[in-house]
């Protein structure tokens, strides 16, 4: 279990009343009706899922019900710091923090 | 290999126990295999073992990081079954059951399985109408299964709380007889044992780096002990299944996420059969050592830690006693977590990829140990031709891409 810290609310919470919203920063297509299969599948299912650093959407469900970035070592969970939407910095996927595994 | 019997086991009692054979060597890699299987947990020794055994194949490799059977093999609660929804799942996880049925024979090698019945209970009225369609589904497609009303859950499982008190009553439930749980060790154990015994090399503590390619198909797999070659290359590794693809610069519709489970100190018998339910979330059954097995859904961030959070937990633990009051003071032993690799139809992958010669059997997700007979099975029938076999056929990366998607979420939820 781990603390996340709320950018609106600007407090450290517990986990708990967070829930996560998966992968951030995926685009859907621009021009919906231009877009291929593949790139629909792509943007529907295909996931970066690293082994390290992930950027990742979280709500804020039993607080101010904001969603936000927070950038997380999916091995360690040890958590990097959070950030409003769009406000996030650009990690290299994957890279790891703790395990070198 | 030693044939393992009644009068081998007084033989070697007579000398103490003391002269067993080892059950498989730990060889030298060679250069070159016809297959390389990377990950050796239950689906990929199973896969190897088919492969030398029905194909054969013989020149295989199974190439593990760890141990052989340390990931999730070792992590899950055991619960085999094969009462899913839609026809192409319902027929693979079959075709896994009827497998199981004479494994140990198989195997020569005891996976204890246990057919004590399955209860998927239902707590609310669209509950039981999808229980009810399920149960229909399960029947047409020749597998077991049954409606139960309170009156009969209650004489199959006295202690279940069935009362109007609880603040989601049980309104009935499906039962599948013929599943039931398996020794989880003993499986990867016993495939390891015969796939040894047929000539597979079992490779332990070598880990995949790299996957070599050239024009487009595989060359082999670069290790912490060397480069092996081979033109076929199946990759069985569940969380780390997208580890793998990124190596051979392929991404999959796969995340991975901590499944944790957990055992109470052993109590004795109390619970013969297994009941799962998904509306109040939780699953369990009683080990043949007497602990209950207690497990529940994932955690919902991406996790390759083999560990969760505390209210995963506590969340599981709320259900189990919802259900069983009479269990709220059993103390809990130990608690765990493996890495599933989760899609989005929460159906497998067993699949062909654009670079040629390179198979993935992933995606199983929260239940793929119910699978492993069936899912080694159809995978080596896969990596022998070339070519998918037909149970796995609609199981192919490309249904992402067509969206013929099977959606099991209703059967596999959070029942496993």
């Amino acid at each position: 279990m781990f603390q996340l810290y709320c950018p609106v609310c600007r407090e450290a919470r517990a986990e708990e009343e967070f829930r996560p919203k998966g992968e951030a920063r995926i685009i859907r297509p621009p021009v919906p009706e231009a877009a291929s299969d593949e790139e629909w599948a792509d943007y529907l299912y295909f996931r970066t899922n690293p082994k390290g650093l992930h950027t990742e959407q979280w709500v804020h469900a039993a607080g101010c019900r904001k969603i936000f970035l927070v950038v997380r070592d999916t091995v360690s969970h040890e958590v990097a710091g959070s950030w409003a939407l769009g406000e996030a910095p650009v990690v290299v996927e994957g890279a790891a923090e703790g395990d070198s595994r | 290999m030693e044939k393992h019997s009644g009068f081998g086991l007084i033989r070697h009692g007579l000398s103490h126990h003391e002269h067993w054979p080892r059950m498989w060597r730990n060889p030298e890699p060679k250069p070159r295999y016809d297959v390389i299987i990377v990950g050796g947990g239950g689906h990929g020794l199973a896969t190897a073992y088919y492969l030398a055994k029905e194909f054969g194949v013989r020149d295989v490799a199974v190439v593990e990081r760890g141990w052989l059977g340390g990931g999730n093999t070792a992590r899950n609660t055991t619960i085999v079954r094969s009462n899913y929804l839609w026809d192409e799942a319902a027929w693979l996880y079959e075709h896994s059951l009827k497998l199981w049925e004479t494994l140990s024979q198989e195997l020569n090698y005891n996976v204890m399985f246990s057919q004590r019945g399955v209860m998927n209970l239902g707590h609310t009225l669209q509950d039981m109408r999808d229980i009810e369609r399920r149960v229909r589904a399960n029947r047409l497609n020749g597998i077991d299964g049954e409606v139960l009303d309170v009156a009969r859950i209650r004489e199959i499982v006295p202690l279940l709380d069935c009362s109007c008190r609880t603040r989601y009553p049980i309104l009935g439930a499906s039962w599948q007889p013929r599943g039931g749980v398996a020794r989880h060790d003993a499986v990867a154990w016993g495939y390891a044992r015969a796939a040894d015994a047929l000539g597979v090399d079992l490779l332990q503590q070598t880990e995949v780096t790299g996957i070599r390619r050239s024009m487009g198909r595989v060359q082999g797999v670069e290790t912490t002990r060397g480069f092996l070659a081979a033109d076929t290359v199946g990759v069985v590794a569940a969380g780390h299944a997208g580890v793998i693809a990124k190596m051979a610069g392929l991404r999959l519709p796969i995340e991975s996420h901590p499944l944790q489970a957990l055992v109470s100190e052993p109590l004795k018998p109390v619970l013969d059969t297994v009941v799962m339910s998904n509306a109040v979330h939780g699953y369990i059954s009683q080990s043949d050592k007497g602990d209950l097995v207690i497990g529940a859904g994932i955690d919902g961030y991406n996790g390759y830690g083999q560990r969760g959070s505390y209210p995963t937990i506590e969340h599981t633990l709320q259900a189990i006693v919802e259900l069983f009051p009479s269990f709220s003071r059993v103390r809990m032993n130990r608690q765990w977590a493996g890495i599933v690799d989760t899609s989005p139809d929460a159906c497998p992958i067993l699949s062909a990829t654009p670079v040629g010669g390179l198979f993935f059997n992933c995606g199983w997700g929260t239940g793929g140990f119910k699978a492993t007979p069936g899912s080694g099975h159809v995978f080596a029938a896969t990596l022998a031709a070339g070519k998918a076999h037909p149970l796995a056929a609609p199981f192919s990366l490309e249904r992402f891409v067509s969206g013929r998607l099977i959606d099991e979420h209703g059967a596999a939820g959070v029942a496993h």
